[in-house]
């Protein structure tokens, strides 16, 4: 079964752009051998980190996201903790999160439209709309219990 | 031992001196609200550091509800996406 994963590894600063290439290269070889896809890939560039890793200060970061299966990332997973250059790296499965989130954004603008609808309203906000007024009384907060969020 | 300061303690100093239409609470605080919940941010990512950053001041602990106002589902998922951007090295565990 595939899931979508999203892997983030800081490459060494002592390592050169080749090495980066290379590992991503490795990265790819990987997936299409144990039969993923590659959906995205990002480079953040170089970075300072927010705390020192070992004695480096910086990194490059990668990210790559990856639909494929379990054993893929383990795999990855092991590749990437063998490689002294590789100073972080993490595995993340984001397929649940990001239905989640749809489902909470198509839910929110559905009640939002049909609220509009029964206030009379067109659907969708209108440009210059939503100003807040001195007299909006969502704000108020003399009744401080019950609110909802 | 120091010296202790002649004011110590928090709190009371503001709301001591009631002006009207404060009376009905004298310890008036201005309602907090999520930040997450009124700015309709439903994803609350380990890569936006921009977006975690307020909620680990200083000392680079995490915020606690009682203070940021945050709910508790938000809160949650700050949590996790704070301690992710930590592993990465975005964001530090701690500050001196």
């Amino acid at each position: 079964m595939n899931r979508k994963y999203e892997l983030v590894y800081v490459v060494s600063p002592d390592a050169s752009d080749d090495q980066v290439g290379a590992l991503h290269t490795q990265v790819e070889e990987t997936i299409a051998r144990m039969g993923g896809q590659l959906e995205k890939t990002e480079n953040w560039g170089r970075r300072k980190l927010a705390y020192e890793i070992g004695r480096h200060k910086e990194g490059t970061y990668v990210l790559e996201v990856i639909n494929g299966s379990g054993e893929l990332m383990k795999e990855l997973d092991r590749r990437l903790k063998v490689l002294d250059y590789v100073i972080r790296h993490l595995v993340v499965r984001v397929d649940e999160h990001e239905s989640v989130v749809d489902r909470t954004r198509t839910r929110r603008s559905e009640t939002s439209r049909r609220r509009r609808v029964a206030r009379g309203l067109p659907p969708e906000r209108q440009p210059g709309e939503g100003q807040r007024g001195d007299n909006d009384d969502d704000r108020d907060d003399r009744f401080d219990m019950g609110v909802e969020l | 031992m120091p010296p202790r300061k002649p004011t110590g303690g928090r709190g009371r100093g503001a709301a001591a001196q009631g002006k009207d239409g404060q009376q009905r609470r004298p310890m008036f605080r201005r309602r907090k609200v999520c930040k997450f919940c009124s700015d309709k941010i439903d994803d609350i990512n380990y890569k936006d550091v921009k977006l975690l950053m307020p909620f680990v001041p200083e000392r680079a602990k995490i915020l606690p509800r009682r203070i940021s106002g945050t709910c508790a589902t938000h809160q949650r998922k700050l949590r996790t996406a704070i301690m992710r951007a930590r592993q990465l090295a975005l964001i530090p565990y701690t500050a001196e």
